[in-house]
């Protein structure tokens, strides 16, 4: 488990599990199915907690709520899924949605909706109550500027960002990108505006708005924060699920720049002085990302979404979602060509 | 013979029931009538943050998941066990740490703590939670668009919330934590000193953004988390983010009904 384990596996299984799960929602969403798969996970947890190490980092108390959220977060997924499933049937036989057929009848909400509310809130009031009893909160050391934990950690919502840093620098990964998923979420409404698809649970009228938010927030944040958290141990090196968190595990630094790869590698001639030749086929290459993919694909795959949303609101979707592919592109090309930077200019702390 | 007189028998819920202070207290008894039912929601304060009557699809737990509302019941539940904790807790260095090792040793049937803590990493789950629900029903679209925008403005106050509440006890995990987040403010584009584009803000070779000045410095109120930092958190804690939540949670509740309610298919 521990030598397979690592973050290419983790990570291509993990995109190789979402294909499988939007390309064949109608099997996956089987109660047999879902099933196996809680089946799988209970079991990989049942077996993981024999292991002393697992077991220590899976109930440090501040780790609880992330395996709790996954067993919710895929309890609730699968539940939409296969909600929206039914629904995507009702619609082909020609029958109105679960939804419409109620949606015409009213009910009071006393006592009707209060009475849900009530039990919930009971429900959650009696389950953060034993929580509380059962699980104590964490108090360490008194703080101490001069000595330094390791790994330091940033509380676990964030790990996902923090995981970001080993591909990207802090400008990119602690600032511009979550500024760029906040900016994303909230211009949500403004680029799927078909009211058509609103209100009910569907999945073949909006096959490619839930596939993109579904790759967000399993891939690109739910899984960096179980690798951030889980499988990140001292100096931010990746340990197995099993691998004892060893200080003084030793991993070789081997990551060039593509500036290196092209001048010393490609061309066998030293590094050149200035920086803007230096840069300039990484510089050129970023932009050639930014701007021919929005240009053909107007042209061939996005023709419809081009003509649909118009070209401000085509080019923000378009920019939205390269810069969301960037963060997978670059992690492939750290695992496959060792790159660190693809434009490196330290002199402005610049890097990409 | 005459029948003994019946004394009539004290009905003790009548009673009360009928009494003056009772009466003053809740206008309604439970009755089962629509128009009782009806007036039960409107003359009720909190009931009244919900209309009379919602579409049957959109009451059911199977469609909201209850997310929302289970969210607003976190944060009222963090309120009340916040504001328990304020009374024991002194947001400076000399004191945080063991007021809070008070809390966990001599204070009795304590639990408070501990019920802050998880809820609050239980409402950040409630809220992610919520947003999912909405995004698979498709609930922000058209006349929705705005009202989602607030509840991301929503979710990252939540965040920070927790984030800021992270660093009051004051001990490794807490201080280092908030170290490592805060680093982040330092590469700030043009605001944080180890930014791109902040050397070049300078008049000549004074530079304008440095550790001293950065957007850095005004998070934490000097150049590491110190007792600065400690009370600016404490006061964003308590105070600050959590006065603007309640006012966007007003409009994000209000905003629903405005919005034609629950959504539901056209």
């Amino acid at each position: 488990m521990n030598s397979v384990s690592s973050p290419v596996t983790i990570f291509t299984g993990a995109i190789a599990v979402y294909f499988l799960f939007i390309t064949f929602p109608r099997q996956l969403t089987s109660p047999r199915a879902a099933l196996a798969i809680l089946g799988l996970g209970l079991a990989f947890f049942g077996i993981g907690l024999t292991d002393g190490h697992f077991r220590k980092i899976v109930t440090t108390p501040d780790n609880v709520p992330i395996v709790g959220m996954l067993f919710v977060f895929g309890y609730f997924t699968w539940f939409a899924m296969r909600k929206a499933v039914a629904n995507d049937i009702r619609m082909e036989k020609g029958e109105p949605t679960v939804e419409k057929l109620e949606t015409d009848e009213k009910v009071l909400v006393f006592p009707y909706l209060i009475f849900i509310e009530f039990v919930i809130a009971l429900v959650y009031a009696v389950g953060l109550v034993l929580w509380s009893i059962f699980l104590k909160a964490p108090l360490e050391e008194p703080a101490n500027p001069t000595v330094s934990p390791n790994p330091s950690k940033a509380p676990w919502y964030f790990l996902g960002l923090q995981e970001m840093l080993v591909y990207f620098d802090p400008w990119i990964a602690g600032v511009l990108l979550p500024t760029l998923i906040i900016l994303g979420l909230c211009a949500i409404p403004y680029l799927d505006r078909d009211p058509s698809t609103s209100g009910f649970y569907s999945f073949k009228g909006r096959k490619a708005v839930i596939s993109v938010y579904l790759f967000g927030f399993w891939i690109l944040w739910i899984l960096l924060i179980i690798v951030g958290t889980f499988l990140r141990g001292p100096n931010w090196n990746f340990f197995g699920p099993f691998e004892v968190w060893d200080v003084h595990k030793v991993v070789p630094l081997v990551n060039v720049n593509l500036s290196d790869l092209i001048f010393i590698k490609g061309l066998s001639r030293g590094l050149p002085k200035q920086w803007f030749i230096r840069e300039a086929p990484g510089i050129l290459l970023v932009l050639f990302y930014l701007a021919v993919p929005p240009a053909i694909l107007a042209k061939t795959v996005f023709k419809e979404a081009y003509k649909k949303l118009g070209a401000a609101r085509y080019g923000f979707l378009v920019m939205l979602l390269l810069l969301m592919c960037a963060l997978p592109i670059k992690m492939y090309l750290r695992w496959a060509f060792n790159l660190k930077y693809l434009v490196a200019i330290p002199e402005f702390f610049f890097n990409i | 013979m005459p029948e003994p007189e019946k004394k009539p028998r004290l009905d003790l819920g009548k009673f009360i029931t009928e009494s003056q202070l009772y009466k003053s207290m809740f206008r309604h008894g439970y009755s089962t009538s629509d128009r009782d039912r009806a007036l039960s929601v409107m003359t009720n304060v909190f009931f009244h943050l919900h209309p009379v009557k919602v579409r049957k699809s959109g009451a059911r737990f199977g469609f909201t998941w209850c997310a929302g509302g289970l969210s607003f019941f976190v944060f009222l539940t963090l309120v009340v066990s916040g504001i328990l904790l304020m009374f024991y807790y002194r947001p400076t260095v000399e004191y945080a740490y063991n007021d809070i090792v008070a809390l966990r040793e001599h204070v009795p049937f304590g639990i408070m703590r501990e019920l802050h803590r998880w809820g609050a990493h239980a409402m950040i789950i409630t809220v992610w939670l919520h947003m999912f629900r909405v995004f698979m029903t498709g609930s922000y679209k058209p006349p929705r668009e705005f009202n989602w925008v607030i509840g991301v403005i929503l979710l990252v106050l939540t965040m920070l919330l927790s984030f800021t509440g992270y660093l009051l006890p004051w001990d490794q995990l807490a201080m280092w934590a908030i170290t490592v987040g805060s680093n982040m403010a330092r590469a700030t584009p043009f605001l944080g000193h180890e930014g791109p584009g902040a050397a070049l803000l300078s008049i000549g070779d004074i530079p304008l953004v440095h550790s001293g000045s950065d957007v850095r410095f005004a998070l934490l109120g000097g150049r590491f988390v110190g007792a600065g930092a400690l009370l600016r958190f404490y006061i964003l804690h308590c105070v600050a983010i959590p006065t603007a939540a309640v006012v966007l949670m007003s409009v994000h509740f209000w905003r629903i009904r405005k919005d034609g309610g629950i959504s539901g298919p056209l």
